[in-house]
């Protein structure tokens, strides 16, 4: 017998990234800038914390929410570093890594015929994840001339006055780009205009490399419209060990729990011990990975200028996003590079409108296979370009 | 602070070049070069290795760590016994410290033989040299900060999200 697959999961078209994946399984020396999770190992006393807690046999479901004390270790983080104020009882949801919790949300909080804007090019689980929930998708293209930023002008030639739901990712995935304050304000006031929810990806914010991250749900009236999410894969480098957050008023956070505590019951608890010990202990560990990265941005961005192809100056997450020479198309670029040179990059157009004709480039490896990687760039645009 | 940074970067990896430097610090070529000659000249940058595995090579390295504890007297200072030890070529690394002895000391040779003379009759016999012990490295797991060993390769998936 075949399955009947349901609208919804045909609607949604294989990842952009799977032919590349393809491709570069074939090949022997691939050096890959197309991972997008850190190259460190996560903390060694937030491992060890793990495996303690599996030595005391602390292998049971824990709270749906999850630990209670994780909730309110995580509360007096967010409070510390990005000003947000949520009560760890009802306003604190931990998951299986912040993607679970999107999902969470767009199950909640999107009836099917509801539209979704989403500020785009970003993170690739979105719009499935829309769809999934039976929602439809209104990209709002982001400029490179803006910075990659979005603007009320973005949103408004977008239509996204009419959505009901607007989905931020900022430290950008793919871009690198920011949303400083300043911007982020007229973007709340348009959300708070026009009453949209909003969803804001800030996996990233720990690695914002100028300035210091703002989240949209600390502006005046923010709060009580905006779920945020993070969690610990990128700046802790966890990303195996799936555990990630919501932050968002109770009765919504109460509407996530209700679909979680069905489906995933709680989050991993062996991650829960870990994540617990790297908020408590692990400040420096990050500091020197976010430097690390930091150093690796420098890096790539100044090679790109030296090899000629104009790149955005990056300034959050682990991505650098230049453009592709003229003459090729963003994914002929990268197949060719990849086939050629054994370099893998991700062609921007996979990750939505606004990404065409640019790389995503993650500096999420080591320096030496950087170096390598882009010298390897450098020969082949100087034997195509 | 420019001098610092200068300073990890070639501790992480000592064949950077300036323009590798400066392309991961604000700096420029020319100042990165600068700072380095400076450091260079004023003996904090006292020389440039590689970090070597012997393990994976076929000829035999022996390495020792040797404990020694010596005797003072009014004419002779734990400066003036370290510099005659720390002539040998044989002598890797010579370091005072506390504790149970009073000097550490590295001592690498062809053999276990070559080892085992050079303490006997180089070291030992040092009239205020009171007690040698010697350790020879079965295994070396990490040298200067870098891990040894076939470590896993990178097992990530070639592209994610």
């Amino acid at each position: 017998m075949t399955f009947e697959l349901s609208d919804r999961v045909r609607t949604v078209p294989p990842s952009g990234i799977r032919r590349f994946f393809e491709i570069a399984e074939e090949r022997d020396e691939v050096i890959s800038l197309g991972v997008g999770e850190p190259d460190f190992a996560t903390p060694w006393a937030a491992r060890d914390a793990a495996i303690t807690s599996l030595e005391q046999g602390k292998t049971s479901y824990t709270a749906n929410r999850g630990k209670r004390e994780l909730r309110e270790a995580i509360a007096d983080y967010v409070a510390d570093r990005f000003e947000l104020g949520y009560d760890p009882d009802e306003e604190i949801l931990v998951t299986a890594g912040a993607s679970e919790a999107v999902d969470l949300a767009f199950r909640a909080f999107v009836d099917p015929g509801d539209t979704v804007a989403i500020a785009q090019p970003s993170y690739i689980s979105y719009e499935p994840g829309v769809i999934f929930a039976g929602g439809e998708v209104l990209p709002v293209p982001t400029r490179e001339e803006d910075d990659f930023r979005l603007t009320v002008e973005g949103l408004e030639a977008a239509g996204a006055a009419d959505a009901d739901m607007l989905v931020l990712c900022y430290p950008n995935n793919p871009t690198g780009a920011i949303m400083p304050a300043e911007d982020l304000e007229p973007v709340a006031e348009f959300a708070r205009e026009h009453d949209l929810t909003v969803l804001s990806d800030e996996i990233y914010a720990e690695l914002t490399y100028d300035g210091e991250h703002t989240s949209i749900a600390s502006f005046e009236g923010m709060r009580e419209r905006t779920i945020v999410f993070n969690g610990f894969s990128k700046a802790h480098a966890m990303t195996g060990l799936r555990l990630g957050y919501a932050l968002g008023p109770a009765d919504a956070i109460g509407a996530m729990n209700k679909i979680h505590q069905y489906t995933m019951l709680s989050a991993p608890t062996t991650a829960q011990h870990a994540a617990l010990e790297a908020l408590d202990s692990c400040a420096n560990e990050v500091q020197e990975m976010v430097d690390q990265y930091d150093r690796r941005r420098q890096f790539v961005l100044s090679r790109f200028r030296e090899i000629g192809l104009d790149v955005f100056e990056a300034k959050g997450a682990f991505y650098c996003f230049p453009e592709v020479p003229e003459g090729f198309t963003a994914e002929e670029f990268a197949e060719e590079v990849l086939r050629e040179q054994g370099v893998a990059v991700v062609p921007g157009d996979v990750f939505g409108d606004g990404g065409e004709g640019h790389l995503r480039i993650s500096y999420a490896t080591g320096l030496e296979d950087l170096r390598k990687a882009l010298n390897r760039i450098e020969a082949f645009v100087e034997e195509h370009v | 602070m420019s001098e610092r940074e200068v300073l990890e970067l070639l501790r992480e990896n000592a064949r950077y070049s300036a323009a590798d430097i400066a392309r991961m610090t604000d700096l420029e070529e020319a100042e990165v070069e600068a700072t380095i000659e400076e450091l260079e000249a004023a003996g904090v940058v006292r020389g440039y290795q590689a970090v070597v595995d012997w393990d994976k090579l076929e000829d035999e390295r022996v390495r020792a760590e040797v404990e020694l504890n010596v005797t003072l007297d009014r004419e002779t200072g734990y400066d003036d016994i370290a510099e005659r030890l720390a002539r040998f070529p044989q002598v890797k690394a010579l370091r005072l410290i506390s504790g149970d002895y009073d000097f550490d000391m590295e001592v690498e040779g062809d053999s276990i033989r070559e080892v085992s003379q050079f303490i006997s009759e180089k070291v030992a016999p040092v009239p205020e040299i009171t007690q040698t012990v010697t350790h020879y490295v079965m295994t070396s797991y990490k040298e200067n900060g870098i891990e040894l060993g076939d470590g896993e390769g990178d097992d990530r998936l070639s592209f994610s999200p």
